[in-house]
């Protein structure tokens, strides 16, 4: 059961309050028409799955209902941080060359 | 029948005369398989057990050899029982040595019928050597079934320890949550020196023990005054050090502490669960249930986390080592310490450590026969062992234990001289008679919960045990389970790992948490010789032909059958472990993991951390299934949803339905009548007058802000931007892949301002999906949405006579045709109650949905019963509902769909707007190319050809019903109902390129041997053209 921290709320809450929604940052296709089948499909279903140094989506379902994200590492389940919608977070630059 | 208390007092002939903790003055009589005993306030089960001369206490799982007691705590393999004073308050898998006696209790073994000490079961294990080898489970299954059949009666009357009852269980079971700066799991000396430390920082402490007295190996070892391996702490005695611990962490507000309770799950970001047993006493006794909880489950989440578990004595490996009568050296020295037992009258020691020779002085105490004490070590040296010979104790070292004879139990020691490696034997064996053993191969450091986070223990050879591996948890560790065993060690360790763990916070308080001081030890135990790293003891004869040299006790897995492992090519220890279930007790192999991966090493000519290492998983013990539900039961197990007006369906006996948490009205039987009649009759009194529906599960989103009306637009698959004030549109709502998700009716109420409907099972996850794309990709867009469903009720009337019904209610609507138009909104009041009224319909006929606030909605409802009669309004539920909207072929999501359906798929292309200049949700997943196949499945309607019969939903459809197994499936039914409107019956399913094969036939081969035949068709079976809902 992890303990996460809401950005928004500003307090670390319990992992039950909160749901997974996946890899954070895919990004939307601006032109969707413009796409290919295959790039659909990698927008779609493709994702990394890393063991290790993973950027996630929550959302507060509990809570505040904010969607947020958190940097988490897949292996140990430490999470090293959450940030806001739009906001950036970097490991340090060792660790975040495994990253994208 | 009255028992004379004085005889059953006489009957425990192995209770010292003094000494124990126990309370000699409070008796509690209790039964074991029929038998009334008697034990005192103290004794553990076991203990009373030991008192009485019970020696055998179940019969091993294969083999069916007879088991005492092993051990003291919670490693014990085989004392685990079966106890209960009712029927529903059995309780299986019950450690005789942890449970404290109750008065009353009723407890039997679960392994023997028809009972322990002769068994049935012995028949088929004086077979087991040949029929029960290693990897039994997996060859077994591998037999062809007629054998298995065979063996079956014996492995349902063997397999499992106890049952359980199936009657509801009557006690009460709770959770509580903590959240606490240190968690500290163990309150022996070291927990004890780490709760004291780190109380001292005035951080707030749980300080949790699984024995019912804090104290832990002080509970059994280290006493100055009476014996000759004394240690005092402070200058106390150590359970008097002990005492003034608790007295001082008691008075402490920022300390709790729990005893009696098991911390099983040691889970992510500190979180831990633990066990407590709180009043087992009208559970186990019979008496009648008293309010209160008998079990509780803590949760707790915990900053830092100090585990001090110690460790557990590894009992040696030799043959017939599972005579009863073998124990471990401390559970002899706890058992003569703690409770005043004596569990025989001749002891022979065996130890490879100096810690085992206490169990010998113990047992010379009591003023019993120590025949000898053997030592695998060649020439040790050491304080204990001068202090034995000065006691008159024989030691004989360079030797071992080979073999325990006897048949029952324990009447002899076979003894032979050994190697320096202790590998073989050397010499001639001599039989020390006895009846008693006592071993120590050393001490097993309790790693289970520093693994429960994926943390692996590493081997550590001067503990010759595996110890906590690295982790990432704030974890700390000290005493026992580091190895470190000599009292003063854990002290230190614990004063430091309590300061450590407060020290997370600044610099200031670790300096400040440091000067706490470590307790200091006087020992008459002086000089240690080295501990022999000693698992298996060699015997004159192979392993696989010496008697039995158990491993695993609760599994009867062999040093020969680990040995046959390896040579039938099992080399990892993983599968080792599988194939022979070593480990794989409820005891999760407390005291039989290491030696057994021990063996493993000796055959494979490995050392034992090159085999591998040893996992363990939740829970570190089994937990009851009453602590794990708590309070979550019956009528909390699941929140259940009401709707305002629920307490009228009720009265009018209406069957409900659950559609996610809500109860929904199923159906209104009346009389006698059946669902089917029920149904039939709701539904032609909704076609021919109206009926009445409760729909306020359905589910509602406020929405406003500037950019709702761009937002819906970009969620829905159709066309918002022309909806004006007073209308409603039906939308399709598809995922970015353009599988249709949801679907309903949404409001324009202005042009900032609308209200949108969701499936009743959609709701929480439409919201949430409006929020992911509102908050995570348009986060410009100026709109907020709010959960509505609970503030409103929704009264859908539907029929001929609505619009008449509807009339008497309200004066400022005007319901006209011609100013209410269908899929119209208008606000205004029903029966004096502010409304918002749709006209939209769910059943093709004239229909008004009245949304009022909550709780206005009852009120509303009985006003139109209180005209309605002359209407013939009628109550309808689901079931109903369902009917009349498949005759209309209006779909249902979630049912008529499956999350492999687009608009197209369902002939709902009408719905779909492709010209808007947002690319909208879903509308470039449904134009990839196999979404455009021809083939797909399509929703058509289905005309069964025997109009009477309603095709199963779910049937598989196939083109051609001869060909033979496996039959190409082209689809399925997926909504069957007979309607007695159209005095038929009538489906919808998805079909293979259905869209353009419209009267062609399909067959549905069923499991009961019938095929059906059907005319795909369209799904509109009723008023095609519409004219019915747009009088
Ligand atoms: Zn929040």
């Amino acid at each position: 059961m992890f303990l996460i921290h809401c950005p928004y709320c500003g307090e670390d809450r319990e992992e039950e309050e909160f749901h997974a929604a996946g890899e954070a940052h895919i990004a939307r296709p601006l032109d969707p028409d413009a796409c290919s089948d295959e790039e659909w499909g990698n927008y779609l279903y493709f994702r990394r799955n890393p063991r290790g140094l993973h950027r996630e989506l929550w959302v507060h379902v509990a809570g505040c209902g904010k969607y947020f994200n958190i940097a988490r590492d897949t292996a140990s389940y430490q999470i090293h941080g959450s940030y806001r919608i739009g906001e950036r977070f970097t490991w340090s630059d060792a660790e975040d060359s495994a990253a994208p | 029948m009255s028992i004379d208390p004085n005889y059953l007092r006489a009957n425990q002939g192995f209770r010292l005369a003094d000494g124990g903790r126990i309370d000699r003055g409070d008796p509690l009589i209790f039964s074991f398989a029929g038998r009334r005993l008697m034990g005192y306030r103290g004794d553990t089960l076991a203990s009373a057990l030991l008192a009485n001369g019970v020696r055998i206490v179940g019969r091993s799982f294969k083999y069916a050899r007879p088991r005492g007691i092993v051990c003291a705590g919670v490693e014990e393999p085989n004392a685990i029982l079966q106890i209960g004073g009712r029927e529903e308050t059995q309780t299986p898998n019950v450690r005789a040595t942890e449970q404290p006696l109750i008065d009353g209790m009723v407890t039997r073994p679960v392994n023997g019928w028809p009972n322990a000490d002769a068994d049935l079961m012995s028949i088929f294990g004086s077979l087991g050597g040949a029929l029960m080898t290693p990897g039994f489970y997996y060859k077994t299954f591998m037999f062809p079934a007629s054998r298995w059949e065979s063996y079956e009666w014996f492995i349902r009357r063997a397999a499992g320890l106890g049952k359980s009852s199936k009657l509801p269980d009557p006690d009460r079971y709770d959770h509580m949550n903590h959240h606490v700066d240190v968690l500290v799991v163990g309150a022996g000396p070291t927990g004890l020196a780490a709760a004291l430390a780190a109380s001292e920082s005035g951080k707030r402490v749980l300080l949790i023990d699984e024995r019912s007295e804090a104290g832990g190996s002080l509970l059994w070892s280290g006493d100055a005054d009476k014996y000759a391996w004394g240690e005092a702490i402070d200058a106390m005695l150590p359970m008097q050090w002990v005492a003034n611990a608790v007295r001082r962490l008691d008075a402490n507000p920022q300390v709790a502490r729990l005893t009696h309770t098991t911390v099983t799950g040691y889970h992510d970001h500190n979180f831990l669960t633990a066990w407590e047993r709180r009043d087992d006493t009208c559970a186990f006794s019979g008496s009648d249930t008293v309010p209160g909880t008998r079990q509780r489950l803590h949760k707790i989440r915990a900053a830092s986390v100090v585990l001090a578990t110690g460790a557990h004595e590894r009992p040696l490996v030799f043959a017939n080592n599972d005579l009863p009568g073998c124990m471990t050296a401390s559970a002899v020295s706890e058992y003569i310490r703690r409770y005043a037992v004596i569990p025989g009258n001749r002891l022979v020691v065996m130890t490879a450590n100096d810690g085992g020779y206490r169990a010998a002085f113990d047992w010379k105490q009591a003023g019993r026969e120590v025949v000898a004490v053997i030592d695998p070590r060649h020439d040790p040296d050491s304080s204990a062992i001068q202090q034995a010979r000065e006691a008159g104790i024989t030691v004989l070292t360079g030797s071992a234990l080979v073999e325990a004879r006897g048949r029952k139990g324990v009447t002899g020691a076979l003894v032979a001289p050994i190697n320096k490696l202790a590998t073989f034997v050397t010499g001639d064996t001599r039989l020390l008679a006895c009846d008693t053993i006592a071993t120590s191969g050393g001490w097993s450091p309790a790693v289970h919960l520093s693994c429960h986070t994926g943390s692996r223990p590493v081997w550590d050879d001067a503990a010759i045990g595996f110890v906590p591996g690295p982790t990432t948890e704030r974890r700390y560790a000290g005493g026992s389970l580091l190895g470190h065993h000599a009292l003063a060690q854990c002290l230190a360790d614990g004063t430091e790992i309590g300061a450590q763990a407060c020290s997370v916070y600044s610099d200031e308080q670790r300096e400040g948490s440091i000067a706490a001081s470590v307790p200091q030890v006087q020992s008459s135990n002086t000089t240690e010789a080295a501990p022999m790293a000693l698992f298996a003891v060699p015997h004159p004869k192979p392993s696989s032909r010496a008697p039995k040299q158990f491993v695993d006790f609760q599994n009867d897995v062999t040093a020969a059958g680990i040995e046959q492992s390896t040579r039938e090519g099992f080399e990892s220890i993983e599968h080792v472990k599988r194939y022979n279930a070593l480990g794989f007790g409820t005891d999760q192999g407390k005291t039989g993991n290491v030696n057994g991966m021990a063996i493993v090493a000796r055959a494979l000519g490995k050392t034992l951390p090159e085999v591998g290492t040893t996992v363990f998983r939740p829970n570190y013990t089994p937990v009851t299934m009453g602590a794990v539900g708590g309070a979550h039961v019956r009528e909390l197990f699941d929140p259940e949803r009401y709707t305002p007006m629920h307490r009228w369906h009720v009265k009018a006996g209406a069957e409900f339905e659950n559609v996610g948490q809500w109860k929904r009205p199923w159906y209104y039987p009346q009389g006698n009548e059946s669902m089917s009649e029920a149904i039939a009759r709701e539904q032609l009194a909704t076609r021919n007058g109206v009926g009445i529906l409760d729909a306020s599960t359905l589910g509602k989103i406020d929405i406003r802000g500037p950019d709702a009306r761009e937002f819906l637009a970009r969620v829905y698959t159709n066309s918002w931007a022309k909806l004006a004030p007073g209308r409603c549109r039906y939308g399709l709502m598809c995922g970015e892949d353009g599988m249709v998700m949801d679907d309903g009716v949404t409001a324009c109420l202005a042009d900032d301002h609308f209200h949108m409907t969701t499936t009743t099972g959609g709701a929480a996850h439409v919201l949430s999906w409006l929020e992911l794309w509102q908050q995570t990709e348009w986060p410009e867009l100026d709109i907020f949405f709010t959960s509505v469903t609970d503030q409103w009720a929704t009264i859908s009337i539907a029929g001929p006579n609505s619009r008449a019904l509807l009339d008497e209610l309200t004066d400022d609507i005007d319901l006209s045709a011609e100013a209410f138009g269908f899929m119209d909104f208008r606000t205004g009041h029903v029966a004096g109650i502010a409304a918002r009224v749709f006209r939209i319909s769910f059943t093709g006929d004239l229909s008004y949905e009245i949304n009022v606030p909550a709780h206005h909605g009852q009120t509303v409802w009985d006003a139109l019963f209180n005209c309605g009669e002359r209407y013939g309004l009628t109550p309808y539920g689901t079931e109903t509902m369902h009917v009349l909207r498949a005759e209309k072929g209006f779909i249902i999501v979630g049912q008529d769909t499956d999350g492999s359906v687009t608009p197209y798929d369902l002939d709902h292309g009408w719905a779909v707007a492709g010209n808007k200049p947002f690319s909208f949700i879903g509308k470039r997943g449904m134009q990839r190319s196999d979404c455009t196949r021809e083939e797909r499945k399509q929703l058509v309607g289905l005309k069964c050809s025997d109009p009477n019969t309603v095709i199963p939903e779910g049937a598989q459809a196939v083109r051609d019903p001869a060909q033979p197994i496996p039959m190409s499936m082209v689809g399925h039914v997926t909504s069957s109902y007979y309607s007695a409107f159209l005095g038929r019956s009538i489906a919808m399913g998805v079909i293979k390129g259905g869209l353009k094969r419209k009267g062609e036939k399909v067959y549905f081969p069923l499991a009961d041997g019938r095929t059906l035949e059907a005319t795909l068709c369209d799904p509109v079976f009723l008023d095609p053209e519409g004219a019915r809902g747009k009088v």
